[in-house]
């Protein structure tokens, strides 16, 4: 796991780059031995393991024996191997889906704590609660309160919660999202918040005395001054769920079942590393995880602009 | 040392041995089940394992063996002779013993509740076909025939392996379990999965196993409640029945071996389960002499035996008899069951996910849920496996 959630770290590395080009030579020195810190954790903690684990996809290794060479055999064995394609397609799907669901709600629950307001406040910290526990605790919560005998399916009113949620290999995958998104939109709506309340209310002014409506204030002003706040959450999300465990991992009892309903790419990582004790054929995965986290990044970034930031609000 | 921290009694002999032991003492840690194998492993891979380990035996216990972790212990260094035999087999490897029993026998059984059962005019069903006309029979009566914790899935893999014993007897398996794959060919493995199959198809486990998670005590739940009528699973489940209901535990829990199947080869005394956990010793320790003398004089000593038949557990000692005699508790009945099944089986099958090389538990886990869930047909579990097993 470690070495993957090094992934999202080029997207921070990209903002840093522009100050470091600006100043002369003393200049440059200055910000290198500013970054040297940073750079020497993340080598440290970031590259080195990632090293490994690419020298480790190479190997034979149960994690008790001495470490054999094995050549290709682990990688041909993974990417010859359907359920790895199987896990790859759950994984994009928990993460467009996430992404889908999300998005909306967050954007929504941000424009209404946004504005001053003491109800609004309350909201916004008992909406924020979720994301103060640990996925564990989460889980497991959700897990009795799904359970078809005993959880909230069996409350008068609520029988039609009484069904296999989280045990029908069709409705799991979706549970799970559902769990996530319940964790993590009130993330993603602070961030919004936050993208609204800089919005100069000048220009809301502006706008309201040349007659826009609000709905036309926030098609026109809103959304168009959220663009990168946007594009910081969706990174966030998309590569965040790339490498989403442990609340899978809990819901699903640690097997990523039902069958194999709910085993993303990490999920068949660890299951393969720590479960069935191959060392190199999880390192393999997670290399493939490393490849698609950098490829993601780096096209959300590229996409997006990222890299071309400049203020929204010129001339104000 | 290291083990669960669920082994109270462990934990008392350690004290009592300590007590006597003070210019050498163990050092115990006790960690939650989940994660314990795996950081016994990595600890294995560090060189920083304990000197004695907490584990199941089998073909986990086998992986440490090969890799020359483990130190073999004899009877003269541990007096091996008073344990049962049929359960020191998990932990015996090449005419080699590899660790000493550390608690209870865990045969499975299946549990019922006598008043759901009345209540539907059933019988605790003997055979297979007598299972089958139970369920029909408590569905009617809209209870969930069996309770079972399938989002674990290894409470759905117990009824493969009685199946499986009684459609082909003992042999299949253990062909299987000393690393012959074909074993998996073999058509009792299918006609296991599709009786497995049949039940499911015939709702014995109604329409939410697949979301009942055993850790969570909800199929412990549907047994005493009532919801349920039966519920097979390891005898620690009297142990958890008795602390979470103990007026249904007194007056309406029943208990019986595994049905028998007519026209299956497999003898109907056979039974499954965890034959015991055991302690075994680390090859690299510098405390040998010390870890041994615990293992003969602590471990199931007189004060351990009479401990674990007080909590309701039967200890994998020879000659009990005289003192489940002498037992008075509520718990007599329930432990001369268990001690008779264990005596009396000619087979004592360690649970396939421990019997076998770890790198196979997690395809046989899943195999097992994919035919419960029938998402795969009875003949393609063998054929799965066959492959995974190469």
């Amino acid at each position: 796991m470690a070495t993957v959630v090094r992934t999202s770290r080029p997207v921070v590395s990209h903002r840093a780059r522009p100050g470091a080009a600006r100043g002369g030579r003393r200049r440059r020195f200055s910000g290198l031995l500013m970054a040297a810190p940073a750079l020497l954790l993340f080598g440290l903690f970031g590259l080195v393991p990632l090293v490994g684990v690419l020298v480790l996809s190479l190997a034979r290794w149960d994690g008790l024996g001495s470490v054999g060479w094995a050549g290709l055999a682990n990688w041909t064995g993974v990417l010859g191997d359907g359920a790895t394609w199987q896990a790859l397609w759950l994984t994009l799907k928990v993460m467009v889906v996430s992404w889908l669901v999300q998005t909306p709600l967050a954007l929504a629950t941000g424009v209404f704590q946004a504005p001053r307001g003491r109800l609004r406040a309350l909201f916004a910290v008992l909406w924020f609660l979720p994301l103060l526990l640990s996925a564990v605790a989460i889980g497991l919560t959700w897990q009795a309160l799904l359970d078809p005998s005993f959880g909230i399916g069996a409350t008068p009113g609520l029988h039609w919660l009484a069904q296999p949620l989280l045990g029908s290999p069709d409705l799991a995958l979706y549970t799970v999202i559902f769990v996530i998104a319940w964790q993590f939109t009130p993330f993603h709506a602070l961030l919004y918040q936050a993208g609204i309340r800089q919005i100069p209310v000048s220009l809301h002014e502006a706008a309201a005395i040349d007659g826009a409506g609000p709905v036309t204030r926030f098609l026109r002003i809103t959304l168009p001054q959220l663009k990168y706040t946007f594009v910081t959450s969706s990174t966030l999300m998309l590569v965040g769920s790339l490498t989403y465990f442990d609340l899978i991992f809990v819901l699903s009892g640690g097997t990523g079942g039902p069958g194999t309903a709910t085993r993303v790419l990490p999920l068949a990582m660890y299951i393969t590393g720590f479960q069935a004790h191959d060392m190199g054929r999880a390192s393999a995965i997670a290399t493939l995880l490393v490849v698609f986290g950098l490829a993601l990044s780096l096209l959300t970034t590229r996409l997006s602009g990222f890299t071309r930031m400049d203020s929204q609000q010129e001339g104000l | 040392m290291w083990a669960l921290n669920d082994q109270t009694i462990l934990k008392e002999s350690v004290d009592a041995y300590n007590k006597d032991h003070p210019d050498q003492k163990i050092t115990l840690r006790m960690f939650a089940n989940d994660d314990y194998k795996q950081k016994l492993r990595v600890a294995f891979g560090a060189n920083q394992a304990p000197d004695l380990f907490f584990n199941w035996g089998g073909g986990a216990l086998d992986d440490y063996v090969k890799a020359g972790k483990v130190k073999a212990v004899t009877d003269a260094q541990v007096d091996l002779l008073r344990f049962t035999p049929s359960v020191l087999k998990s932990a015996t490897f090449d005419g080699e013993t590899y660790g000493v029993p550390a608690n209870g026998l865990a045969p499975v059984v299946l549990y019922y509740n006598k008043k759901v059962l009345k209540d539907a005019g059933v019988e605790p069903p003997k055979t297979y076909a007598g299972l089958l006309a139970a369920v029909k029979k408590l569905k009617g009566d809209g209870v969930i025939p069996i309770s079972l914790a399938a989002n674990s899935k290894w409470p759905t893999l117990m009824y493969l392996e009685y199946l499986l014993d009684r459609v082909g007897g003992s042999d299949v398996f253990d062909r299987i379990a000393g690393g012959d794959p074909s074993g998996w060919k073999d058509p009792a493995v299918t006609g296991a999965a599709t009786r497995l199959q049949e039940l499911a198809g015939a709702g014995a486990f109604g329409d939410n196993a697949s979301s009942v998670n055993y850790d969570q005590g909800a199929s412990t739940a549907l047994l005493y409640t009532g919801k349920a009528g039966m519920e097979l699973m390891g005898t620690w489940e009297y142990a958890n029945l008795v602390k979470a209901a103990p007026d249904f535990a007194k007056k309406n829990l029943g208990y019986v071996a595994f049905p028998s199947l007519s026209g299956g080869k497999g003898d109907p005394k056979d039974i499954v389960g965890n034959p015991s956990n055991f302690l075994s010793l680390n090859a690299a320790s510098k405390n040998k002499s010390a870890a041994l003398t615990y293992l003969k004089d602590y471990v199931m000593n007189g004060d351990q035996v009479d401990a674990y038949l007080a909590a309701g557990s039967v200890p994998p000692v020879n000659g009990l008899d005289s003192k489940l005699a002498a037992v008075k508790s509520d718990d007599k009945s329930w432990l001369a069951f268990v001690y008779k099944l264990v005596q009396d089986s000619p087979n004592f099958q360690l649970s396939w996910d421990q019997a076998l090389p770890s790198d196979q538990a997690d395809p046989l886990l899943t195999n097992v849920d994919k035919s419960f869930l029938r998402q795969i047909k009875p003949e393609e579990f063998g054929a799965n496996m066959y492959k995974a097993a190469q």
